[in-house]
């Protein structure tokens, strides 16, 4: 009978924890803020089809930064999940803290019994009915939710952005205001991006049923 | 509720209908009783479309009926399906407005989990399938036959599809109009309907259309003028779809009434209209049990 090597429980914990984070810190970052009219998403994402952002329901969206097939795989889990609740209940009944908590439990059942955890870390917005009832769910690749106000920033190289979004955040900030300190953050000191890397998206208080709606390339470019 | 996360081989894709069915969402078909239907459920009655230049018009009145008795006064039989499409509903009233409100999540869910919506074709099939999954509820007399018309930006028309008990799709080339009135309705388009009409005179002729009905079936509601109730009236063009506005429908319905209360006073010489009598013109020796 062979005899398994022992490895402590810490150590297992640690190694999936980096494999996780190196695998994220591989992409493009990604910053969620809210704005007058609602939530801003911009992501640094240079293709026009494979999305970051997205849909998920009436008030709600999704964004994604890490492994695109891992994370897409939770976008429609997300999508299946409200439309699911919103047809056998009401639509007023699907709402983002539900779906972040699914999430969650999800991510984090993988994380501790699969042999691989998903190197993705995601965010749950939803728009509220007036300025400061918005929400954002920032959920990392082991399950743990972050319950972020005002912006949020998913991505390795997070906490550089994170500072410098900290510096011109205001909770009156216009569309293009909060664009505008969005891609300065994701800038770096080398390099510059146009509206042809970045995919922006919002979701607005005054859009109707459903709020979500994709900046175009041209509207990007003009507020740039 | 779990997250809703499948293998490979067992994945519903995009399809709401399959996810349903593959969560345990999807409500049973009961079985079939002997002797038909013994249970009693409310019935929406007249509908119509018409094409017209920009686009489609769809009208429903506003009755439901249970056998012979009125169920509801203020029914909405015309509904958006998505932004560019709209659907109407005759037949047993419970089962349509589910399946109105599964197709309205159906093209939703495909639109968000594929990232581009469906061609109107495509749409139209889909409806096909799921009145076509009705069929052992319509053995019971569940009957449920809608109207689905929608933008078509491909071929940049509006475009019409009535659909049968089973299933079958048809594409309908000018108008039509579904329902137990649906016949009366038909009528009064056909001989109305001429190339290229405008958007209102489209919306004038298929409130006319539904007058007619209301005047020939008991189970089709007229304009309700005391309650204030008026057809519900949609616009499907270019720019996606639009309902009509309350005030517009009542300025026409009322302006229809003047105009047959007038002719009516017309016929009977006397010269000048007094009391609005608009069902005098027509009254026609009937056997009659009162």
């Amino acid at each position: 009978m062979s005899i398994p090597y022992y490895v402590a429980p810490e150590q297992v914990m640690q190694d999936r924890a980096d494999y996780a984070r190196k695998g994220i810190a591989r992409g493009k970052s990604l910053v969620g803020l809210t704005y007058q009219n609602g939530v801003l998403l911009v992501a640094e994402n240079p293709s026009k089809s494979l999305h970051k952002v997205s849909e998920i329901y009436d008030r709600i969206a999704f964004a994604g930064v890490g492994k695109y097939n891992e994370f897409d795989q939770l976008r429609v889990a997300g999508v299946r999940h409200a439309d699911t609740k919103g047809y056998a209940y009401s639509r007023h009944d699907v709402d983002a803290r539900s779906l972040a908590n699914v999430y969650a439990n999800y991510l984090g059942s993988v994380f501790t019994h699969e042999m691989k955890p998903l190197e993705v870390e995601i965010l749950v917005a939803e728009v509220g009915p007036v300025i400061g009832e918005d929400a954002m769910f920032h959920i990392l690749y082991d399950g743990t939710v972050m319950d972020e106000d005002n912006f949020t920033v998913l991505g390795g190289d997070s906490e550089s952005i994170s500072e410098k979004v900290e510096q011109g955040w205001a909770e009156s900030m216009s569309f293009a205001e909060g664009t505008r300190l969005a891609v300065s953050a994701l800038t770096g000191p080398d390099r510059s991006l146009t509206a042809t890397d970045l995919e922006v998206a919002v979701l607005e208080r005054s859009n109707g049923r459903r709020a979500f709606r994709r900046i175009p390339a041209e509207e990007l470019a003009a507020v740039l | 509720m779990n997250l809703p996360v499948f293998d490979l081989s067992a994945d519903p894709g995009p399809n709401f209908l399959h996810l349903l069915a593959a969560t345990g969402h999807l409500p049973p078909v009961p079985e079939a009783m002997a002797g038909g239907s013994p249970v009693s459920v409310a019935h929406g009655t007249t509908v119509a479309a018409i094409r017209f230049a920009g686009g489609v018009v769809m009208v429903g009145d506003r009755r439901a009926t249970e056998g012979h008795a009125i169920a509801h006064r203020r029914m909405e039989k015309v509904m958006p399906a998505d932004a560019f499409s709209g659907v109407a509903i005759a037949g047993a009233a419970g089962p349509a407005v589910d399946l109105v409100k599964l197709f309205q999540t159906q093209l939703e869910h495909y639109e968000k989990v594929e990232g581009r919506a469906l061609t109107l074709e495509g749409k139209a099939n889909q409806l096909a399938i799921m009145v076509r999954s009705n069929l052992p509820m319509a053995m019971q007399g569940m009957v449920v036959v809608p109207l689905f018309a929608g933008f078509d930006h491909n071929h940049r028309r509006g475009r019409i599809f009535s659909y049968d008990v089973a299933g079958g799709r048809y594409e309908e080339t000018e108008h039509h109009a579904t329902g137990s009135g649906g016949r009366d309705a038909r009528t009064t388009i056909k001989l109305g309907y001429r190339e290229g009409m405008s958007r209102d005179e489209v919306i004038r002729l298929a409130l006319t259309a539904l007058y007619e009905a209301a005047e020939e079936d008991s189970a089709t509601g007229g304009p309700d003028v005391i309650r204030g109730i008026y057809p519900t009236v949609a616009t499907i063009t270019e720019s996606g779809f639009e309902p009509v506005s309350e005030e517009e429908i009542a300025g026409l319905f009322n302006q229809l009434i003047a105009d047959r209360s007038q002719a009516a006073a017309a016929d009977r010489g006397a010269g000048e209209v007094a009391v609005p009598a608009p069902k005098a013109r027509r009254a026609k020796p009937r056997g009659s049990t009162t």
